[in-house]
């Protein structure tokens, strides 16, 4: 079936794509694309499906110990609602040629990756509302930014998700509120949290610019549209105000307003500590693929068992018909 | 009034205590199609029982403007000994197995019992019930659909499903022996489910019929969850969903 | 074409060998199929597309549709199909297809000037 295409062929369709790419026109499932632009999509489409399935276990981790049935109906509302994310973006993945089933066996055999900022422990009930605030707010960014990357499956799935997530993060920081106001312990319990989760969310943007010299491809392509620092930079300025709304602080001394810059200075990631989390040497990288692999096999013969029922009440049909 | 007190108490901690052992699936579930489905159980049911607990808090409150309780005091702060749940709800989630099945025999019974509940002398519960039942009505598709298809699936579905009737089974019984709340309140606030029974079990039998599985025979039954007796399993379920909540018990969350 | 790109947030991490156990993972021998849905958000409107999911048959699909993409009231009507049974047209005969359309502007109605009296037309 596949004709064999010459070279001058290919760069053709390629400044036609750059072209259509340029114009802002959204490149749709069947349509020509560089093999290096689909296998990029793949790749980050399926990561971020990947990431939110994992994204799950951190927080599902205190469903059954909410400590009131409100915080509960909203914690279960919103990791299942992280379900569903990563069931849409498997959906936009699979229109380019990989199944569900292939990417997860990537995942579970750990050579897919996820955001490493699940690697870390939720120890605490405020990492709830901490996990919502910071992680999510970092997310946010991200994904807002991601509603118009260029293929068009991936941007309408990051639009619904979007549509769902804004009130993922309003939930965290009310719950953080709530602690702020709360007893000495809560309040305790709430700075902890912050201080526990800033750093990480800060590495959740990636490297640093100069140390990603190969991040203009996915710009000129428009998968995405700011570099890591442009969204860090963003992130922080949002975060160092609201923070002042809570009564609580960053755990960082160098933190502060620079008039000139119109932005806050920050201090310096720690990127061993970055670089070992990805690596899979985080707290929790290994329960986390425990966690998933266990589902998988526990639920092998739940979905073999349905496959072999509807093929048994197919064929009945069929039968009947006959 | 203790009578009405417990028998909403009772409505509210089978459905809470049902939500937390599904809620224990998420983000565990054996496809996410299927995870999110469980989730949605688990939420319908947390809601039924915020809507009862709501209700026996206003019940506490009225008769004494001192008591102050409110949905979170009264799913935390009672022990054991005072949650008025059959036993059927507790039991460890298993397999999918078994809580699909789980689910389709409670969600039989709590159809059958919700519709009495329309009739409720207590006007509020009969509004809860309205809304309860198009859920309900869900939850028994749902996991009917699922009873049958691992019944009739591959031979270990068929056997992981004889195994889970065989063990949840001799707790269904309890379902259908008032408690003394019940007794007393049967036919004005509260249904019947002595005459429950019947019906429920031709439901059943349907179904499991359909699943190629054999409705259990005449066995014991174990029937004293309602009374405040339960399994050793209970004790563990409150242990986790009221840890939090008891270390700083007059915190606001 | 070597493509490394060096972001680590949601889906652009290297996948270079991590520590990570490589442990054979089970497949399944069938995986579930492929369903499109549709939905019609309210009474009086077309359905639209809004997504896919796994399901073994029509009946399922439904309830996982409904699980899946009505939780916040989005819909009242639910359609699915089996995505091995859609049938689209090639986005390499865009041209021959639609193109011819451009210029019959007669078909529109701002194509006809007529008289400012003429009302209601």
């Amino acid at each position: 079936m596949y004709k064999a295409i010459k070279m001058t062929e290919i760069t053709r369709l390629e400044s036609v794509f750059q072209d259509k790419v340029d114009k802002e026109i959204k490149v749709e499932a069947m349509d020509w694309m560089p093999e290096a632009y689909r296998k990029t999509n793949l790749r980050q489409i399926s990561q971020h499906a990947h990431s939110e399935v994992v994204g799950m276990l951190p927080e599902g981790n205190w469903i059954t110990r909410a400590p009131s049935l409100k915080r509960k109906a909203i914690l279960i509302a919103k990791v299942q609602d992280e379900a569903g994310h990563g069931l849409y973006l498997y959906s936009a993945a699979e229109t380019l040629g990989s199944s569900r089933e292939e990417m997860v066996a990537d995942l579970l055999m750990g050579k897919a990756k996820y955001s490493s900022i699940f690697n870390y422990p939720t120890l605490t009930w405020a990492d709830m509302g901490a996990i919502g605030w910071l992680v999510d707010g970092a997310a946010i960014l991200n994904q807002v930014m991601l509603c118009r990357t260029s293929y068009g499956p991936y941007a309408r799935a990051m639009v619904r998700i979007c549509k769902e997530e804004s009130f993922h993060q309003r939930q965290g920081f009310e719950a953080l509120l709530e602690l702020s106001r709360g007893t000495t312990e809560q309040k305790a319990m709430c700075q902890d949290a912050i201080n526990r989760w800033w750093w990480p969310s800060l590495m959740m943007f990636g490297p640093k610019d100069s140390d990603s010299p190969n991040s203009e491809l996915s710009m000129k392509w428009k998968i995405k549209r700011k570099t890591n620092d442009e969204l860090r930079q963003q992130f922080v300025d949002m975060i160092a105000q609201q923070v002042k709304i809570l009564g609580m602080t960053l755990p960082d001394s160098e933190l502060k307003w620079n008039d000139k810059r119109g932005h806050f200075d920050f201090g310096e990631i720690n990127w061993e500590e970055f670089w070992n989390v990805v690596k899979g040497n985080g707290p929790c990288n290994k329960q986390r693929l425990h966690a998933r692999r266990a589902a998988h096999d526990n639920g092998s013969w739940v979905r073999e068992a349905a496959v072999a029922y509807a093929e048994k009440k197919a064929a009945a049909k069929k039968q009947k018909v006959a | 009034m203790n009578a009405h007190l417990d028998y909403v108490l009772h409505l509210a901690d089978t459905t809470l205590v049902l939500a937390q052992r599904n809620s224990e699936w998420c983000g565990h579930g054996p496809i996410l199609e299927q995870d999110i489905a469980i989730t949605n159980i688990s939420l319908d049911l947390l809601g039924q029982a915020r809507n009862y607990y709501q209700h026996a808090a206003s019940l506490i409150n009225t008769a004494n403007p001192n008591a102050q309780a409110d949905e979170d005091s009264l799913a935390y702060l009672r022990d054991e000994r005072e949650f008025k749940n059959p036993l059927l709800v507790e039991l460890e989630k298993g397999d999918w197995a078994k809580t699909t099945l789980r689910q389709f025999l409670f969600s039989v019974f709590q159809d059958l019992q919700l519709k009495r509940l329309l009739h409720s002398t207590d006007t509020q519960i009969a509004a809860i019930a309205e809304k309860s039942l198009k859920e309900t009505a869900y939850h028994i598709a749902w996991s009917s659909e699922w009873v049958i298809r691992l019944g009739d699936g591959t031979p270990e579905s068929h056997s992981r499903m004889v195994t889970a009737l065989n063990e949840v089974w001799e707790f269904t019984g309890g379902l259908f022996v008032p408690a003394p709340y019940e007794l007393q309140l049967a036919g004005t606030i509260a249904a019947d489910v002595s005459q429950l029974e019947k019906p429920w079990t031709e439901t059943v039998s349907n179904v499991l019929e359909e699943a190629t599985l054999s409705l259990p025979g005449k066995t014991f039954m174990q029937q004293s969850g309602k009374t405040g007796i339960h399994t050793e399993a209970m004790g563990y379920i409150l242990a986790e969903m009221q840890s939090l909540k008891r270390s700083l018990p007059t915190a606001t969350w | 074409m070597q493509i490394q790109i060096k972001k680590f947030y949601y889906g652009d991490i290297p996948e270079e060998k991590s520590s990570a156990p490589s442990t054979p993972v089970t497949r399944d021998e069938h995986e579930w199929p492929l369903w499109e849905v549709f939905i019609r958000s309210k009474q009086g409107l077309d359905h639209k597309h809004v997504g896919s999911l796994h399901a073994t048959d029509a009946e399922m699909a439904i309830k996982n549709a409904r699980d899946v993409y009505t939780r916040r009231q989005e819909g009242i009507s639910i359609w699915v199909v089996e995505s091995k049974n859609l049938h689209a047209s090639n986005p390499d005969d865009a041209a021959m297809l639609y193109d011819p359309a451009a210029d019959k502007i007669y078909r529109h109605p701002s194509f006809y000037n007529l008289p400012e009296e003429v009302k209601h037309m």
